[in-house]
C-alpha cells in the first residue's frame, strides 16, 4: 500500500497554516454507583431520582470515594501506557452554577492519578503517536434544562457526582481526521478495558477541543481557543474546521486572537464566545479538606496490570502474525473487542484470510444496514465459519455464497442445511462440466469461430452461458480451465 | 427533692437509674427552666413536645444500661437534626428542615438521650462571642450584658444556666473551649477525626470537631464516650476501637510530665491570667506531676494561619448556600446570577460575608501561593512544634483564653481584637490535637477563667484524667445566681 | 499589600455576594486590618517547608461500588424554595 502524505492545512491569502489541536476528553467511568456517593449511575432515570443528599450538597454531607472508580482510572491509565501516580490529591474547583450543587467540583488539579502516556494512531500516511498529558478523576455536573419554561431553568441532578475521567492530550493532533482517529482509538481502548462504554449519544464521551493555528513551519504555538463540551466526532471536526478558519482570518487581518472559551453552535455550524464563563475561570483550586490524599499500593497497580485484557495494538500485531492479515484488515478487525472476538472464533474454524474478507465485506455491510452491533448479529460466528469453509472447499461459489448468506440472515439456519435443501452445491465434476460446455460450444459454432479468429472478449459470453445452464452452480475456476482447453482444441 | 437541674449529668444519671427521678419529671424541670430563661436567648428552637414524648416512652420501658438513660439534651444548632429545623445561626437556613440526623447526635440518641432543643450559636460558627447569630445575642448567665463566648455560646449559656444537663458544641478555633472558659464549664475539643463530621453544618472541614460541654470532667467523659466513634460516612473519621472514657477515668497523675510553653505568655496578658496559670501549675505539682518548660516557637503565627485556612475552606463550604435547593432565596434577582448574589447577600450576616471574601481572596488566582500555600506550610511547622514537644511530655498546660468574658458590643467594631480571643485555642485545631478547657478560677470581677490541657492525638483519656485530678483539687465552684428568672 | 475597593468588588463577584456601595468603605477598612494581621506570616521563611496536605496520617478510605442511595426525590426536593415535584427550579440562566 503506498503511503499518502499528510496534507491538512488552512490556506490563507498569505500562506498555509497548520492547525494544532489538543483534546480534553471527558469519559464517564463505568461503575454502578457515583464517585463519592451510593446513587446509581444508570442512564435515563426519572429526573432527580438518582440523587442522594451528597449529590445535592445538603449541609454536612461528606464524600466517600468509590474504589471501583479508582481502579477504572488506573486500568485506563495502564491502557494508555501511562505512568500511574502512587500519590494523588483531590481538589475543589470552585464556581457557581445551577447544576453544580456544592458550588465546587471535586477534581484533581496538581496531583492527578495518572501522568504521561501515549496513544498510537494508524493514519494513511503512517502511524502517529499522540502524547497523553494526564488523566484525572472528577465529578460530573447535573443538567440544566432551559427550554421547559420561558422564565425558569429546571435542574436535574441525576448526573451530578457521576465519575468522569478527564483525559488530556498533548497538542499533538493536526487535523480533523486525526481527531477522529484519536477519539475512536481512545474509545476502543476504554471499551476493551471496560472502563467506559464510549456512548456519545448518552454523553458518556465528550470533549473540550483546544484549537490554535500557526504558519506552516513555525515553531511556536499560536493563541488557543477552547471549544467546550462537544459531544460527537462530527461536531468536533466541524468545530475545528470553523474555528481554524476563523483564527486564520483574524491573523491575516492583523487582529489578535483572544484566549477564550467558545461554544459550538450545531445549528449555525459556528463557534462563538461564551461570555458567561468570562469571570468564572478563577477556579480557586485547593485540596478538598473532606478527603485525604489517595495513596495507591504498588501491589494494587501490579495486580490490575496483570488482569488487563489484550489491547488493540497488541492484538493487531498478533492478528498480522498469527492470521496472516494485512495491517488494514487487522486494524478493522481489532477496532472493537466484540468484532475481534467474533473474528477469532470464525478464524479458528475456517480459512483465516477468507474469513477476514467476508466479514469486512458482506457481514459488516449487513450489520451496518440493520444498525446492529456484531454482538447482535443474526449469523453466529460458527455458522459464518461454515459458510466461509464452504466457499474455500469449492462447495459453493462466491456468488452462490451471497445467496446463502442472505438466507442465513433471514432464517438463522446453518449454511449446510440451506445449501443442501436448495440444491445450491457447486458443479465441480469435470466430466459433467465438460459435457455441458461441449453442448454449449456446439450450439454456438459461429461464436467459437469468431473467438478463434481473435475476438477473445467472447470468453465471457461462454462463461455466462455455462452459468446460465448450471443455474449458477458451475465451479467458476473449473469452468474457466475447461473452456480454455476446449476452445484451444 | 432539691432542684435536680443543678446537678451534674453523672448525678442525674444516678438519680434516673435509682428511680429517684423519672425522665418525664427531669424533662419537665428543664422545660420550666428554659421557659423562664428566655432573656438568655440560648435557644433557637425548642422541641418540648417531642422531648416529653421521648421521656414518657423511656419511663414506660426504661433501659438503664445505656450511657445516657432518659436524658434530655439541647445541642448546638449546627448539628442537623431529623425533622427539626437546623439554622446554623444563619438567615440563609431560616427554614431548613433536615431529613437526616448527624452521626454525633444519632450516637447520643442511641445511648438513651433525646433532643430538648437547638442552641443558638454564631452564624456558621464564625465568631467568639455569639454576636454574629441571626437569632440575636446570647447572654452569659454569669452576668447580664456579658457574652457567653462563641461560637458555641448558646451551648455554654444553656449549660451554665441549668437549661440542659450537658451539651455538645463544635470547635474550629476554640468554639467549645472559649465559651466553656467564659461560663465556668468544661469543654473538650477531641482529636480531629474522633467524632464524625457527617451531618454537621461545615465551617472549615480540616479544623471542625464536635465535642462535649459539661459541668464536670466525669460528665465530659460520659458525653465523649457517647458521641464519638468511627463513621464510614466521613472520610476523615479515624477507625479505632471505642474507648470507655468514663469507666477508665483515674485521678492518679503522679509522674506525668506536663509541658509549659513559654510562647503562651503573651504581651499585655492580664495579670489574672498569669496568676491562674501559676495556680494551675501548683495544683499539678501537688498532684505529683512534673512540669517541663517547652517551646512551641511558631505559636504566634497560628492565628494568622488560621485566618487564611479557615476562611478559605469556609468560602468553598458555604458556596452550597445559593438559594437553589434549600434555605432562603431572595425575592429579587431576575436571572440566576442576580438571584445568587442577592440571596447570599441577604442570607449571610456581615462576619460570614467578611470571611467568605477573605477566603475567596486568599485562594484566588495570583494570591494562592502567597496566602493559602504559605499558611499550609506554617501549619506544618506548628504541627511539628507539637510533635517535637510531645516526644518528652504527656500533656501541655496553658490558659484557655487571654481574658474573661467581655461585654456585648465591646469588640464588634474591631474584628482583629475579636479574633485575638482565640489565640490560645487555635494552634490545637491547626495541629488536630485534643484539648480540654476546665474551669480553674475567677478574675477580680468574679468572672470564670479556664485553663487548657492539650494532649497528644487520641490521648483524650490522659487529659481527662489530669482534668479529673485537677478538678478535685482546684476547689472551683461555679456560683451563678439565677438573675434572669 | 492593600486591598482596594475594586479588588473587593471583584472578589465579591467571584463569591456571588452583592455588596452595598455604602458598605464597601467599612468593608475595605476591616479587610485591610485583617490582612495586615495575616501578613505577619511573611516574617517566616518557608521556602523549604512542605505544605501540610492532611492533618491525619492515613490514606483515603474507599467504599465498595454498590448502589446504596438515591430514590429519595421527595426528600431532596421538599426544602426547595420554588416548589416542583420533579426538578429544582431557578430563574433563567442567561448564557
Amino acid at each position: 500500500m503506498s503511503k499518502e502524505k499528510f496534507d491538512y492545512f488552512i490556506k490563507g491569502e498569505k500562506g498555509k497554516y497548520e492547525v494544532v489541536i489538543g483534546l480534553e476528553v471527558h469519559a464517564q467511568v463505568l461503575s454502578k454507583s457515583k464517585l463519592f456517593s451510593g446513587s446509581s449511575t444508570k442512564f435515563g432515570a426519572d429526573p432527580n431520582n438518582q440523587v442522594s443528599l451528597i449529590d445535592s450538597a445538603f449541609p454536612g454531607m461528606l464524600p466517600v470515594i468509590n474504589e471501583e472508580c479508582v481502579k477504572q482510572a488506573v486500568r485506563t491509565g495502564l491502557g494508555l501506557n501511562a505512568k500511574i501516580n502512587n500519590f494523588s490529591v483531590f481538589d475543589r474547583k470552585n464556581y457557581f452554577y445551577a447544576d453544580l450543587p456544592q458550588g465546587y467540583q471535586i477534581s484533581q488539579y496538581k496531583n492527578p492519578i495518572v501522568g504521561e502516556g501515549k496513544v498510537l494512531l494508524d493514519m494513511p500516511y503512517g502511524s502517529k503517536e499522540i502524547g497523553i498529558e494526564r488523566l484525572h478523576l472528577e465529578q460530573d455536573a447535573g443538567k440544566s434544562i432551559h427550554d421547559m419554561d420561558p422564565s425558569n431553568t429546571y435542574v436535574d441532578l441525576n448526573r451530578s457526582g457521576i465519575a468522569l475521567m478527564e483525559i488530556v492530550s498533548k497538542p499533538d493532533l493536526r487535523s480533523p481526521d486525526e481527531v477522529n482517529a484519536y477519539i475512536k482509538k481512545l474509545r476502543s481502548i476504554m471499551r476493551y478495558l471496560g472502563t467506559c462504554d464510549g456512548n456519545m449519544q448518552e454523553g458518556s464521551l465528550r470533549a473540550d477541543v483546544n484549537v490554535s493555528v500557526r504558519k506552516e513551519g513555525d515553531k511556536n504555538f499560536g493563541t488557543r481557543c477552547e471549544i467546550k463540551n462537544v459531544n460527537s466526532i462530527k461536531f468536533m471536526q466541524m468545530a475545528i474546521e470553523y474555528e481554524a478558519a476563523r483564527q486564520v482570518k483574524l491573523i491575516e487581518n492583523g487582529k489578535e486572537i483572544d484566549q477564550e472559551t467558545r461554544l459550538f453552535d450545531t445549528k449555525k455550524n459556528e463557534t462563538r464566545s461564551m461570555r458567561s464563563k468570562e469571570d468564572a475561570h478563577d477556579y480557586r483550586y485547593f485540596p478538598d479538606p473532606d478527603l485525604l490524599p489517595l495513596k495507591l499500593e504498588q501491589r494494587l497497580i501490579d495486580d490490575l496490570k496483570k488482569s488487563l485484557p489484550e489491547l488493540p495494538d497488541k492484538k493487531k500485531e498478533r492478528f498480522i502474525k498469527e492470521y496472516g492479515l494485512n495491517a488494514y484488515e487487522a486494524n478493522v478487525l481489532v477496532s472493537e473487542k466484540d468484532i475481534s472476538d467474533y473474528y477469532e472464533e470464525v478464524a479458528k474454524l475456517s480459512d483465516k484470510k477468507l474469513a477476514a474478507t467476508w466479514m469486512m465485506g458482506d457481514l459488516f455491510a449487513m450489520l451496518n444496514d440493520k444498525g446492529l452491533d456484531i454482538s447482535k448479529s443474526p449469523i453466529s460466528a460458527k455458522h459464518f465459519a461454515e459458510l466461509v469453509q464452504s466457499i474455500k472447499s469449492g462447495e459453493i461459489s462466491g456468488r452462490i455464497a451471497k445467496e446463502v448468506f442472505e438466507i442465513m440472515v433471514e432464517s438463522g439456519d446453518n449454511p449446510k442445511k440451506i445449501i443442501e435443501s436448495k440444491g445450491m452445491k457447486q458443479q465441480s465434476n469435470p466430466k459433467e462440466l465438460e459435457k455441458m460446455i461441449n453442448e454449449i460450444l456446439s450450439k454456438n459454432k459461429d461464436k467459437v469461430d469468431q473467438y478463434k479468429a481473435g475476438k477473445e472478449k467472447l470468453f465471457g459470453f461462454f462463461v455466462g452461458q455455462v452459468m446460465k445452464l448450471s443455474g449458477g452452480k458451475a465451479n467458476p475456476q473449473l469452468t474457466n480451465e475447461i473452456l480454455k482447453k476446449l476452445l484451444k482444441g | 427533692m432539691a432542684d435536680i437541674t443543678n446537678q451534674s449529668l453523672n448525678e442525674i444519671i444516678e438519680n434516673i437509674k435509682t428511680k429517684k427521678v423519672s425522665s418525664t419529671d427531669l424533662t419537665k424541670a428543664y422545660i420550666k427552666n428554659i421557659e423562664s430563661a428566655k432573656k438568655l436567648n440560648a435557644f433557637v428552637t425548642t422541641t418540648f413536645d417531642k422531648a416529653l414524648d421521648n421521656a414518657q416512652q423511656f419511663d414506660k420501658k426504661p433501659n438503664f444500661d445505656q450511657l445516657l438513660p432518659g436524658i434530655p439534651l439541647a445541642v448546638k444548632d449546627l448539628f442537623c437534626t431529623e425533622n427539626t429545623k437546623t439554622t446554623a445561626g444563619s438567615n440563609i437556613l431560616n427554614n431548613f428542615i433536615p431529613s437526616y440526623e448527624s452521626t454525633v447526635t444519632k450516637n447520643l440518641w442511641d445511648n438513651g438521650s433525646f433532643l430538648l432543643g437547638k442552641l443558638n450559636c454564631d452564624e456558621f460558627a464564625m465568631g467568639s462571642s455569639n454576636e454574629t447569630s441571626h437569632y440575636g445575642n446570647v447572654i452569659n448567665p454569669v452576668g447580664d450584658q456579658l457574652v457567653p463566648g462563641g461560637s458555641s455560646g448558646g451551648s455554654s449559656s444553656a449549660l451554665a444556666a441549668d437549661l440542659t444537663p450537658a451539651t455538645i458544641g463544635t470547635d474550629t478555633g476554640g468554639s467549645i473551649r472559649q465559651p466553656a472558659s467564659f461560663t465556668g464549664t468544661v469543654g473538650l475539643k477531641p482529636t480531629y477525626g474522633l467524632c464524625s463530621r457527617w451531618g454537621i453544618v461545615a465551617f472549615a472541614s480540616s479544623l471542625d470537631q464536635a465535642g462535649p460541654m459539661t459541668k464536670t470532667i466525669k460528665d465530659c467523659a460520659i458525653m465523649l464516650e457517647s458521641m464519638s466513634g468511627f463513621d464510614e460516612k466521613d472520610s476523615t473519621s479515624i477507625n479505632k476501637k471505642k474507648e470507655q472514657y468514663s469507666k477508665n477515668l483515674k485521678d492518679n497523675i503522679k509522674g506525668l510530665k506536663i509541658g509549659i510553653p513559654k510562647e503562651y505568655r503573651v504581651d499585655n496578658m492580664p495579670k489574672e491570667i498569669d496568676e491562674l496559670w501559676e495556680k494551675g501549675k501548683k495544683i499539678l505539682i501537688d498532684l505529683g506531676a512534673q512540669l517541663i518548660d517547652i517551646s512551641l516557637p511558631h505559636t504566634k503565627y497560628a492565628l494568622p494561619t488560621y485566618y487564611i485556612v479557615a476562611p478559605a475552606e469556609a468560602s468553598s463550604n458555604l458556596a452550597r448556600y445559593d438559594g437553589v435547593r434549600y434555605g432562603f432565596r431572595s425575592k429579587q434577582g431576575k436571572d440566576l446570577i442576580e438571584m445568587y448574589e442577592k440571596t447570599r447577600s441577604e442570607g449571610f450576616g456581615d462576619e460570614v460575608k467578611r470571611r467568605i471574601l477573605i477566603g475567596t481572596y486568599v485562594l484566588s488566582s495570583g494570591y494562592y501561593d502567597a496566602y493559602y500555600l504559605k499558611a499550609q506550610k506554617v501549619r506544618q511547622l506548628i504541627k511539628k512544634d507539637f510533635d517535637e514537644s510531645f516526644k518528652k511530655i504527656d500533656a501541655i498546660l496553658t490558659p484557655s483564653t487571654p481574658s474573661s468574658a467581655f461585654k456585648i458590643g465591646e469588640k464588634t467594631n474591631d474584628p482583629v481584637s475579636m479574633y485575638l480571643n482565640d489565640i490560645f485555642t487555635v494552634p490545637v485545631n491547626l495541629a488536630g490535637l485534643p484539648a480540654l478547657s476546665l474551669p480553674a478560677g475567677v478574675d477580680k470581677k468574679g468572672y470564670p477563667l479556664g485553663l487548657q490541657l492539650i494532649g497528644k492525638a487520641l490521648d483524650e483519656q490522659k487529659i481527662l484524667n489530669i482534668g479529673y485530678a485537677f478538678e478535685k483539687n482546684c476547689g472551683f465552684k461555679n456560683e451563678i445566681k439565677k438573675w434572669w428568672s | 499589600m492593600s486591598l482596594d475597593k475594586e479588588k473587593i468588588k471583584h472578589v465579591a463577584k467571584l463569591a456571588r455576594i452583592s455588596v452595598d456601595e455604602a458598605k464597601v468603605e467599612s468593608l475595605t477598612k476591616d479587610l485591610n486590618s485583617i490582612f495586615k494581621f495575616i501578613e505577619q506570616l511573611n516574617e517566616l521563611n518557608t521556602d523549604k517547608v512542605k505544605p501540610l496536605t492532611s492533618i491525619l496520617n492515613q490514606s483515603l478510605r474507599s467504599r465498595k461500588d454498590k448502589i446504596s442511595d438515591g430514590k429519595i426525590r421527595e426528600k431532596i426536593l421538599k426544602n426547595s424554595p420554588k416548589e416542583n415535584e420533579e426538578f429544582f427550579v431557578v430563574p433563567k440562566v442567561v448564557e
